[in-house]
């Protein structure tokens, strides 16, 4: 088992044809089943061709019936990007992971508003995309880095994510998958709903939570944790030495109440029993400790 | 991206928000002139930086005659305006807004922002204008309304009207007040903002309901589709190392300590800084080189850290994903060689590609101090820094 994704779920990529699409599909597929997950490609007018042997169509909607895919992944740039999104949903796509960094947040909130009441779930915009060792990886992290094992890892930012992973390398921890949330104010699954999976994941055993500065999710997060969760969960939170105003915007801060300093969510993480490091060198070796 | 006050108010007014009158100048010469073309017994003058707090910092007065305004004038205009958001060095004053006085009956507070959680834009208002918001969110939270708006059908009549009552205004003007929060919104939505805020928001004693200030942010990620916001960017009002930053596609923040981070991603890049200090040093930036960092960004990245001249050592930490251990090693070693450098270099490469990289490095002779692992890093940037 495996949150999300597995060596059987068919894949579509949308913006093949991009530099960055080509690179990372050519990635993908070579990585442990590619080659069996990665079925489709779409590009408006490109219907009809082929990249390294995988078969592009016009639309979502069409390589979706061709193929049978349910999940695709999104390396369109950041003006078309939300609309990808929205044909991946109307084409009633499972999973949708946008990995297109610097989308208006404007597109975002309709997106998102179209979404409501949708079964599609979405991963990102801004995002690494996610990983089930040994078996598929969707998106841009280096797949070598991980393997198979019991732990599972959410994160919001991507080298941060490599970077836990690679701490639990050297501990011999594998991962059950890794999922990069993404770094955008408004986006598709948080730290909660990923937990959710990794709660009931028969083969996961604890969690990294690696969250950042801005926002509420991580206490949020926090809180379901202490309530529900029958696993040991470890957390870092990124930007304890970030400067206040920086990157928050002066009324951004009073509609979440005052939340968004890394201090507070270590703190309500702490609270809720998760333990949590300070230290972004000691990921791997705080969640040892924990098993 | 920031813009000032009455550029905001020039946005505002094309959506319908009535602001008082007022003419932005350049000079002390044209802020009397500016005087004289708006007439009537009393003008203010208002300092033009990005920052808030003005008036509190003495960027805004009231003149009553012409004379006080070129006084008024003359000491704004070019004055170090410190605030709280300034910092101590404060900001050089080379704008001015001259605008009409007002009768001020009442203030209160209206703003926009995104809201996370609800993935719409919130209007929050409060009978508590002129007032810092935070203060009213953190003491009476309770006087703090909040709308959270649908994308599809905009600032509802009885939405607008509803909050209005709320915070005061009284029953006769909420339709004017119905008229300002809908622009605003409309504002707000069609140039892509991030943040739009009256503090205060007045009703006057002539009974109209006027936007006093005016604040708007917006979108980076939406600029390309307002060329006409971009042009409204004011260089001087920025930091010198991030301007120059954003010509490369850094991502760029100066500190005040003495160690110069290099990162690739964001998190990993606070999480640098944060492991310095949690080391016992002082980091002198926040710098994400961002997923494509070539050679030449590499190279910019280092000259704008070696612009500090308190820098002590630079530490290069790099997870490489989309970013090759390789280039970012050549980059590095470029970099080092054309800017001379003269202070210890700390590197730590992980990722794709990291033997290749590892081995440029070394076979570059140049004197870099090479890391196992970000706790290493760390430990070995902090020690170079001391010296």
């Amino acid at each position: 088992m495996s949150i999300l994704i597995n060596k059987n779920t068919k894949v579509i990529t949308q913006g093949i044809t991009g530099k960055t699409g080509m690179f990372h599909t050519k990635m993908c597929k070579e990585y442990a089943f590619g080659a069996q997950c990665f079925v489709a490609g779409v590009t408006p007018k490109k219907g009809g061709q082929n990249y390294e042997g995988i078969p592009i169509y016009d639309s979502v909607k069409e390589a979706r019936a061709q193929t049978g895919a349910t999940v695709s992944v999104i390396y369109v740039p950041p003006p078309f990007a939300a609309a990808a999104i929205d044909e991946a949903v109307e084409a009633g796509i499972e999973l949708v992971i946008c990995i297109t960094e610097g989308i208006p947040v404007r597109d975002m909130i309709r997106t998102r508003y179209k979404m409501q009441g949708s079964k599609t779930q979405l991963i990102g915009p801004n995002c690494p995309g996610l990983i089930t060792p040994d078996e598929i990886k969707i998106g841009i992290m280096p797949g070598h880095i991980h393997k198979k094992g019991p732990i599972g890892v959410v994160s919001r930012s991507g080298t941060l994510t490599y970077e836990a992973v690679g701490q639990l390398r050297e501990l011999g921890l594998g991962q059950s998958s890794c999922v990069g949330i993404g770094g955008d104010p408004v986006n598709g699954m948080k730290h909660i709903d990923v937990m959710r999976l990794f709660n009931d994941d028969p083969e996961t055993e604890a969690v990294i939570m690696v969250g950042e500065i801005g926002g509420g999710d991580e206490e949020i997060c926090a809180r379901w944790i202490k309530d529900n969760m029958k696993k040991p969960v470890i957390g870092f939170i990124a930007g304890v030495t970030a400067p206040p105003g920086k990157r928050m915007g002066h009324a951004g801060a009073i509609i979440s109440g005052g939340k968004g300093t890394a201090q507070e969510k270590l703190a309500v993480m702490e609270e809720c029993g998760i333990k949590v490091t300070k230290n972004p060198a000691e990921m791997g070796k705080t969640l040892k400790s924990v098993l | 991206m920031k813009i000032h006050e009455y550029q905001a108010k020039e946005i505002l007014r094309k959506f319908g928000v009535v602001t008082p009158r007022g003419i932005p100048c350049f000079s002390v010469e044209e802020a009397v002139a500016a005087g004289k073309t708006l007439g009537g017994h009393v003008a203010v003058v208002k300092a033009q930086i990005h920052a808030g707090g003005r008036g509190k910092g003495g960027g805004v007065k009231v003149a009553k005659s012409p004379a006080e305004l070129e006084t008024y004038a003359k000491q704004i205009f070019g004055m170090q305006l410190v605030t709280h958001q300034t910092g101590p060095a404060g900001q050089k004053v080379r704008r001015l807004l001259i605008e009409e006085g007002a009768d001020i009956k009442k203030e209160l507070y209206v703003g926009m922002v995104v809201d996370r959680g609800t993935q719409r834009v919130a209007l929050m208002a409060s009978s508590e204008g002129g007032m810092d918001i935070e203060e009213v969110a953190a003491h009476t939270p309770e006087k703090i309304h909040t709308i959270f708006i649908d994308p599809t059908k905009g600032l509802l009549d009885a939405e607008a009207d509803d909050v209005a009552l709320k915070i005061g205004v009284p029953q006769a003007l909420v339709p004017q007040a119905r008229t300002l929060l809908q622009g605003l919104y409309r504002a707000f939505d069609e140039t892509d903002a991030s943040l739009a805020e009256i503090n205060p928001m007045v009703v006057t004693g002539d009974g109209r309901v006027v936007a006093l200030d005016a604040k708007m942010n917006f979108d980076s990620n939406a600029l390309y589709r307002h060329p006409e916001i971009t042009a409204l960017r004011d260089l001087d009002e920025e930091d010198p190392n991030e301007v120059e930053a954003s010509k490369y596609d850094l991502s760029y923040i100066s500190l005040d300590g003495n160690i110069g981070c290099l990162v690739n991603g964001a998190g990993l890049a606070m999480a640098t800084m944060d492991i310095v200090k949690l080391y016992g040093g002082s980091p002198a930036n926040f710098l994400d080189v961002g997923g494509g960092a070539t050679t030449e960004k590499v190279t910019e990245a280092f000259k704008l850290m070696l612009k500090n001249p308190g820098l002590k050592a630079i530490l290069v930490n790099i997870f490489g994903g989309i970013m090759k251990c390789d280039v970012i090693a050549a980059g590095v070693v470029a970099a080092a060689r054309e800017v001379k450098l003269a202070v210890p270099l700390v590197v730590r490469l992980e990722g794709t590609n990291v033997e290749l990289g590892k081995k440029i490095l070394a076979e570059s002779g140049l004197p870099i101090i090479s890391a196992v692992n970000m706790a290493d890093a760390a430990a070995k940037v902090v020690e170079a820094a001391r010296g």
